[in-house]
């Protein structure tokens, strides 16, 4: 379960984020959508323990991370957590296989079972071809699907994703989303998914919509 | 689009002869083709039928009668009942919406609401289409992707009507000024 309680967050004069409470149940698969500066991003990161707000709280599983050093909350997202951004923020020096091993090998798996586990994934997705090619070499659909098992290799209990497929064409999108989708429920992942294209958020259960750096209750939907 | 409900929404600011109801319905909702006049009578001799509408009272002059029409509160039931109800969502489902929104704004209702209650009903329509996409293959692949196309493009025009809400607001309101003073 992760809860945004009562958060608020400010960019100097600016207020990104107003008094936000919003509660993930686990395994739930919620698209959290708003204008440009409606502060679904800051929530996100907030969400992710990127951004740490002035008030309030975040809570993973009931566990406090607001009040964590940052050492303590980048392992926190790295046990628990998968992040996947627009442009996925793949390590460009290494290969796609090498960037999805990361995480495992960040909490210790040994490099032969990390890049076992990341040819499977990366083959799950449709890219084990081009595993060993390094980022700059791929299309941006291969690259994005490489961001999406780097997230997932270390089963998360929590995926976070950030415009995901906002770089990518219709078909690829798609692709992209499905496997998301497909592979977050297997290991029954709470995720969430920041977009403003409404194709995307057909993807998801639950709605939520931001307007203002607040909720907007009276547009916030749970269709199943 | 629902012509005789939306010529009875007409009658909702208060009671109308039939020759302003189409003065205000070809600007309001006949951007390309006018209505005849003849459908506009037989139109309120069916409200009047139903219930729905019944006339004030009656001119007689050297020419034609003139008929003051009013809507009843059936009439003005089934009006909410039309704006605030979604369009099934399908491919091209729109047409209606545009005229409910009008209905909404020039009638004090919620508009947004209108709106909003048609995003969700398209979203339930998008996710169901999602599933279906996903175990389809050749031509039905083509059908649902089509129909997703089409459904987003609704939503687009759903989101950006919302956000100009405010503003056509203020124009409508401007226009109804010009009306009164018009009238004296």
């Amino acid at each position: 379960m992760l809860e945004a309680d009562g958060v608020t967050l400010t960019y100097g004069a600016t207020t990104a984020l107003r008094d936000v409470s919003l509660t993930l149940a686990p395994g739930s698969r919620t698209a959290l959508m708003g204008q440009s500066g409606s502060g679904k991003s800051s929530l996100l990161h907030c969400l992710a323990g990127v951004l740490v707000p002035d008030h309030g709280r975040i809570l993973l599983d009931g566990q406090d991370v607001t009040g964590l050093s940052d050492r303590e909350r980048s392992r926190l997202r790295l046990e628990r957590l998968g992040v996947v951004f627009q442009f996925g923020d793949l390590v460009p020096e290494l290969t796609l296989a090498e960037n999805v091993m990361l995480p495992l090998q960040l909490l210790g798996a040994g490099r032969a079972a990390a890049r076992g586990r990341a040819l499977e994934l990366l083959g799950e997705l449709g890219v084990a071809d081009v595993a060993d090619s390094r980022t700059g070499a791929v299309s941006g659909g291969q690259a994005q699907r490489a961001a999406v098992a780097r997230a997932l290799v270390h089963e998360p209990r929590v995926v976070l994703a950030d415009e995901p497929t906002g770089s990518l064409d219709t078909v690829n999108a798609e692709a992209v989303l499905d496997a998301m989708v497909a592979l977050s429920g297997r290991i029954g992942a709470t995720l969430l998914v920041v977009t403003h294209d409404n194709l995307v958020a057909s993807h998801f259960d639950d709605l939520v919509l931001m307007r203002d750096g607040a909720i907007d209750s009276s547009r916030t939907a749970t269709v199943r | 689009m629902s012509t005789s409900t939306t010529l009875l929404a007409l009658l909702e600011p208060g009671p109308a002869y039939g020759y302003t109801l189409k003065q205000n319905y070809d600007r309001w909702f006949a951007r390309r083709r006018p209505l005849a006049f003849g459908q506009v009578y037989s139109t309120l001799a069916r409200l009047t039928r139903d219930g729905l509408a019944d006339q004030v009272e009656v001119e007689s002059g050297h020419g034609p009668d003139r008929r003051l029409y009013r809507i009843t509160a059936q009439g003005v039931g089934v009006v909410d009942e039309w704006v605030f109800a979604p369009e099934p969502p399908e491919a091209s489902a729109a047409g209606t919406l545009h005229a409910r929104v009008t209905v909404a704004l020039l009638s004090g209702r919620d508009p947004a609401d209108v709106l909003a209650r048609q995003r969700e009903a398209h979203l339930t329509r998008m996710r169901a289409l999602q599933a279906q996409r996903r175990g389809s293959t050749g031509p039905e692949l083509l059908a649902v992707t089509y129909e997703l196309a089409h459904l987003d493009a609704d939503l687009r025009w759903i989101e950006e009507s919302g956000a100009r809400l405010g503003a056509v607001r203020e124009q409508l309101v401007a226009a109804r000024e010009g009306d009164d003073d018009a009238r004296g």
